[in-house]
């Protein structure tokens, strides 16, 4: 399954692989110094992220989890404002108020992410509807990973998707594994694709490692649904290399082996060679990238890690659209009161 | 007797508590292979194999079939990975598990033990943080539960998987790993239903529970520095609450300062708050003073702002001993 691709954007896609891995290298590495104070990496599933988003256009919507950051770098979101969101300093434009890899920016219609797992599914489908409703061509794709798919979210979003026929696609990141819970134990079913049919739906399962089968998959079902053929479920079977976020050790429940099989599937080197075989690329080139992108990423965060905490007043904003009398006084009594704890940001968290 | 962590002393509990009774079961998200992701449920997988249980991402299911084991006659001990991410399993609990036995008459019961960590202090941002035990305090036919040291944190377990009703364990995260405390092995009770002084004063009472009575400790200390003797009052358990020792204290001391994490409004002390005024109205000399959490959701960065702190109690004792 070869899609057709300019030469353009097959590079396009490579280096946003590149530089999602480069920057969960850093990131982790900064919460290892203590520099942040947590961090969810994606090693290993840079494909699914990329490729999905590839297919998607401007005006649709994304509902992600917090395992994408490849789906908004994609869609536009600043490497900076990414970084910044991890520092949760004055330059993240959430204000400092969500833990690292909890993003969003309404420009890229790319909601802000929660932690609670699978509430952006029914959520996805919500927008999808409302779509339909105003007669608009816009499609939603809501993230999730396997371990999702066991909460009662799930099954409410697929089963309106599928009474309503909302344009929503549905992609379910089965990267093997919801912390310690493999997915054998998620659910007896073989594939989590073969759930659609229940719903009255298309599923299907594709090569979550191989970027430009993502990439088919995802806009087949995008074209399906702009055809007012309704909602898609894709199941991509990738892997989760690395540790849940920061604050887990993985050795304590899965082999090296089952780690060393799937490294030898890296999407990464995986689409590398493609480049090559189409003589798109060579060693110079992929030296090139890498040193480009560590020096992107090195002084971006050299710049954002300049930026003081946000301001005091920004914890009391943004509750509801007026800050309330209540709300009011406490800021003022705060305030009044001279105490001002300087943010330390060294603590460990614990997941 | 070995120096135990809450997490330690927790573990310990239901170690004992399996051992002791096999209708004793544990369930929940990663509590087997991986221990819990706070480690409190270690070594129970390899211990009790056939009654630990790693279950699918969903805490409508692990509630929901825990209340189907509770009326079968098992005494399910359910753990939510964290109290943010209870509400999937809201329904089950207040509308089920709570009402159960009402509802039957007393022919059906629900002996359920939901553990769960709780509160901020540890980093984790609005949903690794939250306190919402005035939701569940505010439903009939439910228990809760709040240790603040590890021997208590055995003995209120104990307690609470033996109780015949549903149990919330609202485990204090930041307290976990804070301090090591003697843990005797064999049993230990602390009964439910009992709040305990954790340090006698004659001047102001300050009353709290979790890790807010730790901070009621520290500003009882700094206060004695400036000669005001503050009586600290742990609740231990919110549901039902230990009136008798509240308002023995209050009616001793004329003065009453409420400290709790959660959101000010509806949050818990002000039913406390409620109670002293009924109450205990002709013995305060001043008013009763909260010091809480602020309306605002739980934030990241700005975490030290948000919680309370042993300066914010200090200012609020001072408040109060101007009257
Ligand atoms: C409702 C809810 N329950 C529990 C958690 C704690 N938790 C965070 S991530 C996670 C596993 C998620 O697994 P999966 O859906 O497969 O996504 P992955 O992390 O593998 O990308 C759990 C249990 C949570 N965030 N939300
Ligand atoms: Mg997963």
């Amino acid at each position: 399954m070869e899609p057709k691709l300019s030469p353009d954007l097959l590079l396009t896609g490579y280096r946003n692989l590149v530089l999602v891995r480069t920057l969960d290298s850093r990131m982790l590495s900064l919460q290892r110094q203590g520099r942040i104070g947590f961090y969810v990496p994606s090693t290993g599933e840079e494909a699914c992220q990329v490729g999905s988003a590839m297919a998607l256009e401007k005006r649709d919507w994304v509902f992600p989890a917090y395992r994408e950051p490849g789906a908004a770098i994609w869609r536009g979101f600043p490497i900076e404002t990414l970084i910044a969101q991890a520092y949760g300093n004055a330059a993240d434009p959430q204000r400092g108020r969500q833990m690292p890899n909890h993003f969003g920016a309404s420009d890229i219609h790319y909601v802000t992410t929660s932690s609670p797992v699978g509430t952006q599914i029914t959520q996805a489908v919500g927008a999808a509807w409302a779509a339909k409703i105003r007669h608009e061509d816009v499609v939603s794709l809501t993230f999730f990973g396997d371990g999702a798919t066991s909460e009662g979210d799930f099954h409410a979003g697929m089963n309106f998707a599928g009474v309503f026929k909302a344009s929503t696609i549905f992609f379910c990141k089965n990267n093997q594994w919801a912390i310690s819970v493999p997915v054998a134990k998620q659910t007896a079913a073989k594939t989590i694709a073969e759930k659609a049919r229940a719903y009255g739906m298309d599923g299907v399962r594709v090569d979550g490692n191989d970027l430009l089968a993502v990439y088919a998959v995802t806009k087949a079902a995008v074209d399906k649904a702009r055809g007012g053929g309704g909602p898609t479920l894709i199941e991509a079977l990738t892997y989760r290399m690395g540790p849940h976020s920061s604050s887990d050790d993985p050795t304590r429940y899965r082999s090296k082996d089952e780690v060393e099989a799937w490294a030898r599937r890296d999407p990464i080197d995986r689409m590398r060679k493609y480049l090559e075989l189409k003589g798109l690329w060579s060693k110079d080139r992929e030296d090139a990238l890498r040193a480009e992108l560590d020096d992107l990423i090195q002084n971006t965060i050299k710049e954002v890690e300049r930026q003081p905490p946000p301001a005091i007043e920004t914890l009391f904003s943004d509750v509801t659209a007026e800050l309330s009398p209540q709300i009011r006084e406490q800021m003022e009594a705060y305030l009044a009161s001279g105490e001002r704890r300087r943010p330390e940001m060294l603590d460990k968290f614990p997941l | 007797m070995p120096a135990m962590t809450m997490v330690q002393a927790i573990n310990n509990a239901l170690r004992e508590e399996m051992r002791r009774d096999d209708r004793v079961i544990v369930l929940g998200e990663d509590v087997g292979r991986n221990g819990g992701v706070f480690r409190c449920t270690e070594g129970l997988l390899d211990e009790f194999p056939d009654r630990v249980f790693d279950t699918p991402l969903a805490e409508g299911g692990i509630i929901g079939t825990a209340i189907g084991m509770a009326l079968y006659g098992l005494r399910p001990v359910p753990e939510i990975q964290f109290m943010d991410f209870i509400y999937p399993a809201f329904d089950q609990i207040v509308s089920e598990a709570a009402k159960m036995r009402y509802r039957s008459g007393g022919q059906f019961t629900v002996p359920m033990t939901i553990r769960t960590p709780f509160g901020g202090g540890i980093r984790g941002g609005h949903y690794h943080s939250q306190s919402s035990e005035a939701y569940f305090c505010h439903t009939p036919g439910l228990k809760v539960v709040v240790p603040s040291t590890p021997k208590e944190a055995k003995g209120l377990l104990t307690a609470s998987i033996r109780d015949p009703d549903p149990v919330m364990f609202l485990e204090p995260k930041k307290l976990y790993r804070s301090s090591r405390e003697e843990v005797p092995e064999g049993e230990v009770l602390v009964p439910i239903g009992e709040a305990a002084v954790r340090r006698p004063g004659k001047d102001v009472s300050l009353i709290a529970y979790g890790y807010m009575a730790q901070v009621c400790l520290e500003a009882a200390a700094k206060a004695a520095e400036k000669g005001v003797e503050a009586e600290v009052i742990d609740l231990r358990t919110l549901v039902p609450l230990d009136e008798p020792k509240i308002l023995a204290s209050v009616k001793k001391t004329g003065r009453a300062v409420v400290v709790y994490e959660a959101p000010r409004t509806g949050g818990f002390g002000g039913e406390i708050s409620a109670i002293l005024a009924e109450k205990a109205i002709e013995y305060l000399r001043g008013p009763i003073v909260r010091v809480t959490g602020f309306d605002t959701p739980f934030p990241y960065t700005l975490e030290d702002v948000y919680m309370p702190n042993g300066d914010r109690v200090l200012a609020a004792i001072d408040k109060v001993m101007a009257f």
